[in-house]
């Protein structure tokens, strides 16, 4: 599926300090049932959104209307266990359309760009200033240019470069996705099919 | 120019290489199952392609699937209808579908290698973070996302950038009671969670060649564990006495020509790593873990480091010893558990319920601790009755069910009740995996028995 096209994106955003969050808790496995993708922004982050009652959870973060944005601003380490695209499903649906870093795990990055979130991979510095712009004031806006591969703290002397490979980038400025790519190159996998030894 | 064992099977299947990008690389063998392949046929169908090389993938009903009665029709209409849908996807496209009661059945990575679908020098991907087992084979292996396995399905190719190589090295003998999962364990607990995000890791040394086949699988299996792309480890005679005469696996003049390609399937002398680690055997002890990441794991005989003495994510640490209820400090040995787990695609091979076998032998269960025990596929079943093992758990009081991931993911019924404690021989303590407010402590199955008949965290060495 191709996806809304990605350049520039300013807004608010949503902070989650907390590390190593896996995609068991973006979305626990109870909710993978579906055989479409539709509805995963109602289970993100379930478990910490809802108790087991269904009550909300007042003290986390989604549930404090002083945050909102279409970025998700996370601690180190985010995305690692399971390779469930529902995840990134989760995120994009719940209305998400980067989340930023200073270290993703694999999978999970890859998924990313595949459903058209951004992941943005900042310094552990950097990270620490947007936490701290935003706790200063929840309307803090951050800017990301992905043309020019900058992330920046709006009203602040705050930006960074950020990597992202260069065929990532024009899909994502595209909306372009890897399965039109492909496709346009069968003949050539066909004959590597062929002479396959396995 | 001297390779290493992941440069080799890598190069061999780029098809093209894309300037700053991915590489585009063939995928030999393909396996699906009914959580992650729904939407990717959905993409299909909305494009209106077919599956190119049906022959290459292989679907099996495994994450969401009941453990008990499984010949009766599935009461949860949603796990009903992800099995359903799975059946006509693969039905529709002609790919080979082992569902629910078919003998082949079970979990995706412990049925790949029992029937030679898993080979020495493929690339293997599916739909699961846990595919990295099949690096056991010297096989190139790891978990995609939903964009990926429609990406295989049409076209039998994915785009990835090429990781970086790491090595670990473990010489030196074992100690006693020491398993495959303590190994893994204890080089998690290294090298964090995050340690090799960003590479592929080959496994080396005099510990990994004196590893049985299903070893070397529990060790590459819990590879995603530390963030790599996956594990493997280069075939030996041990592996191809493994593959020999399976279904899969070629025959006659075909095997001649893979032989060939076999060969070649070794790290060459003076090969670089982008990284290496060099543990001992003899540094590892029986493990357990503490915490909701699988690196907090310690030597089942030390006590929860203290929040002082981690290095970073403080916070993050405190938050998870709350969650398991534990305290800095504590000594793990004697604390009280609710449940066991034996099973899944780490150890739910035949291997991991002999081992549990030979300590719940003789003795009974803690009649304070629920057991589960389920076998990774039916060919595991078969074996644990024809071994005689069956009457063994029967006589200790343990109850054996039908094969599936079962509680690893906990999306059947197979849940762990808030605030419960459960040794397990799976793969992932993160909050809830194994059921909203569950607490799981990872070990190995011998570790798991030793609670088992004890009701609480044991030495298994006490029992040996
Ligand atoms: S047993 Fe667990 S890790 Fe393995 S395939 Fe099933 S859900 Fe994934």
């Amino acid at each position: 599926m191709s996806y809304d096209s990605f350049k520039v994106l300013k807004s608010s955003a949503v902070p989650l300090p907390i590390e190593n969050v896996d995609t068991d808790q973006i979305i626990p496995a109870r909710f993978l049932k579906a055989t479409e993708r539709k509805g995963f922004g109602d289970n993100l982050f379930r478990d910490w959104r809802f108790n087991q009652d269904n009550s909300i959870k007042n003290d986390f973060v989604l549930n404090n209307p002083t945050y909102s944005g279409s970025i998700l601003v996370g601690g180190n380490n985010f995305g690692s266990g399971s390779s469930r695209e529902h995840a990134a499903w989760a995120i994009y649906d719940y209305g998400f359309r980067c989340v930023v870093s200073s270290f993703f795990a694999d999978i999970f990055k890859n998924n990313c760009l595949n459903i058209g979130v951004l992941p943005v991979e900042v310094s552990q510095s950097f990270l620490n200033h947007i936490f701290e712009a935003i706790y200063n004031d929840a309307k803090t806006e951050l800017k990301i240019d992905l043309p020019k591969q900058l992330i920046s703290i709006c009203n602040s002397k705050y930006s960074e470069k950020f990597k992202i490979n260069s065929y990532k980038k024009e899909n994502m400025i595209n909306g372009y996705d890897d399965i039109d790519y492909l496709c346009s190159m069968k003949s050539k996998i066909k004959e590597f099919e062929s002479k396959s030894p396995l | 120019m001297a390779k290493t064992l992941f440069d080799k099977v890598w190069d061999s299947h780029v098809v093209k290489r894309i300037k700053n990008g991915p590489d585009v690389l063939f995928i030999d063998r393909h396996m699906i199952h009914e959580v992650t392949s729904p939407v990717a046929f959905l993409g299909l169908k909305n494009r209106r392609i077919s599956v190119l090389y049906p022959k290459r993938t292989f679907a099996t009903a495994d994450h969401n699937t009941p453990t008990k009665n499984q010949h009766l029709p599935i009461t949860d209409p949603e796990s009903k209808n992800q099995l359903e849908a799975l059946e006509k996807n693969a039905n529709e496209h002609g790919i080979s579908y082992w569902g629910l009661g078919h003998k082949k059945n079970g979990i995706v990575h412990v049925v790949g290698p029992e029937y030679g679908i898993t080979q020495p020098g493929a690339t293997i991907v599916c739909g699961d973070s846990h595919t990295s087992t099949h690096g056991a084979f010297g096989a190139i292996a790891f978990g995609i996302g939903t964009s990926e396995v429609e990406m295989v399905l049409a076209t039998q190719c994915i785009m990835q950038p090429k990781p970086k190589k790491m090595r670990i090295t473990i010489d030196g003998k074992l100690n006693n009671g020491v398993t495959p999962k303590d190994i893994a364990l204890f080089i998690i607990s290294k090298l964090t969670t995050s340690g090799a995000t960003g590479y592929f890791v080959e496994y080396h040394g005099e510990v990994f060649r004196e590893l049985s086949m299903e070893g070397r699988m529990t060790v590459c299996n819990l590879s995603i564990e530390m963030g790599a792309r996956g594990g493997m480890i280069a075939p030996d005679s041990k592996t191809f006495e493994y593959i020999k005469d399976r279904e899969f696996t070629p025959k006659g003049d075909d095997l001649l020509k893979t032989k060939k390609y076999w060969g070649t399937l070794f790290t060459d002398k003076g090969a670089k790593f982008d990284k290496e680690f060099f543990f001992k055997g003899s540094e590892i002890d029986p493990m357990i873990t503490f915490g909701t990441n699988p690196g907090m794991g310690i030597s089942i005989t030390k006590s929860i480091p203290k929040a002082k003495d981690v290095d970073n994510g403080k916070l993050t640490y405190i938050k998870s010893l709350d969650y398991m209820g534990y305290k800095e400090g504590e000594s793990m040995i004697g604390k009280p558990i609710d449940y066991v787990f034996i099973g899944s695609c780490t150890n739910g091979r035949i291997e991991d319920f002999r081992a549990f076998a030979s300590i719940v032998s003789g003795r009974k269960r803690s009649k304070n601790v629920t057991a589960w025990l389920v076998p990774g596929s039916h060919k595991v079943m078969e074996a644990i009755k024809n071994e005689g093992l069956l009457e063994i758990f029967k006589d200790a009081e343990f109850e054996l069910r039908e094969p599936g991931c079962s509680a690893c993911l906990a999306m059947n019924d197979d849940k762990i009740p808030p605030g419960k404690y459960a040794v397990s021989t799976s793969n992932r303590n993160f909050e809830g995996r194994q059921g909203p407010g569950a607490r799981t402590l990872l070990a190995s199955p011998l570790v798991a028995a030793a609670a088992a008949i004890t009701g609480k965290i044991t030495d298994p060495r006490s029992l040996i």
